[in-house]
């Protein structure tokens, strides 16, 4: 910066692009640690969506499935 | 991966927990460069080292603007194509583009002072791009309001499409009036009035800011998403209940 007129303006402006960017990217992070800790949370509970309870039986199925197979060649 | 892929909610959350932080460091990189740049950037012959303030000014304008045409396109999605992460989008842009809007409300009443003698002055680009942050108030408030997502998007997405109108006037208005802001110097006919010692320094700022803009409207989708999950989940925690 070749001359320091208006310095003050200058310096204002850069604060407040710091202090409106990191309001908006802390706001962002908070928000993210809240939901994810609420799903955590409810899952905890044992609260979960249809789709995923319907994958989960679907994994629970195919496991048994398979130890079926198994049991089937052994014998 | 097929773009219509990312219409699914879950393929898009895992892509953008992959995205993010590279983004994000991608964007603190160009940053980096970008304000060195603009700090040894010349002083311009008539405003001298207030020049300065362009560099976050200008890209939080364009970003402002761009915000709201995202969202527009995000509104046709809702209304027309009824794609299922449109108005997840819509939705995240709105205080993103209201934060960049505001900047450059701030910076360029920063720069007003010394150049102009006033902080403000109700002149055409000023008053339509005070309008715009209004319009992007309104719309955060709207989403606020209906507690119905899918309610709520539609009614965000007639407003968005209406407040559309008011980009055009923003970039035009110092050709169709007089007005205290400067006309068109960097996209106009005939080339940039901006010398390339301060315009290169420009574009990499403003090329930090979209990055910037990329990588936060990703995370706010990101979390837009979690949130209808935890609503869906309480809904039916209170179904159960009951």
């Amino acid at each position: 910066m070749e001359s320091t007129a208006h310095i003050d303006f200058i310096a204002a402006a850069y604060a407040a692009a710091a202090i409106i960017i990191g309001a908006l990217i802390a706001w962002i992070m908070v928000d993210y640690r809240v939901q994810t800790h609420t799903l955590a949370e409810l899952d905890e509970q044992g609260v979960a969506r249809r789709s995923a309870t319907s994958r989960a039986e679907r994994t629970i199925e195919q496991a048994k499935a398979a130890a079926d197979a198994q049991a089937k060649e052994r014998a | 991966m097929p773009l219509i892929d990312l219409a699914n909610p879950t393929r898009f959350l895992r892509l953008a927990n992959q995205t993010i932080p590279w983004l994000g460091g991608v964007t603190l990189l160009v940053f980096a460069f970008g304000i060195d740049q603009a700090m040894i950037a010349p002083d311009d012959y008539q405003q001298g080292a207030t020049v300065k303030i362009m560099f976050i000014h200008v890209p939080s304008a364009w970003l402002g603007m761009l915000g709201w045409g995202l969202m527009s396109v995000a509104a046709l999605g809702t209304l027309v194509w009824r794609h299922p992460l449109a108005d997840v989008a819509a939705k995240a842009a709105a205080p993103i583009g209201a934060a960049f809007t505001l900047l450059c409300l701030v910076t360029g009443s920063l720069w007003g002072r010394p150049e102009w003698g006033t902080y403000w002055v109700w002149d055409a680009r000023l008053t339509s791009e005070l309008i715009l942050f209004l319009l992007y108030l309104g719309v955060i408030a709207l989403w606020r309001t209906v507690d119905d997502p899918s309610r709520a998007a539609r009614a965000a997405a007639i407003l968005t499409l209406v407040g559309a109108v008011d980009l055009p006037i923003i970039k035009f208005s110092v050709d169709w009036w007089n007005t205290l802001h400067q006309g068109s110097s960097v996209f106009r006919l005939g080339g940039s009035t901006i010398y390339p010692t301060i315009l290169i320094p420009l574009f990499i700022m403003a090329a930090a800011f979209t990055l910037l803009f990329a990588t936060l409207l990703l995370a706010a989708m990101r979390n837009e998403i979690l949130r209808r999950r935890v609503r869906t989940l309480h809904l039916m925690q209170a179904n159960a209940v009951n």
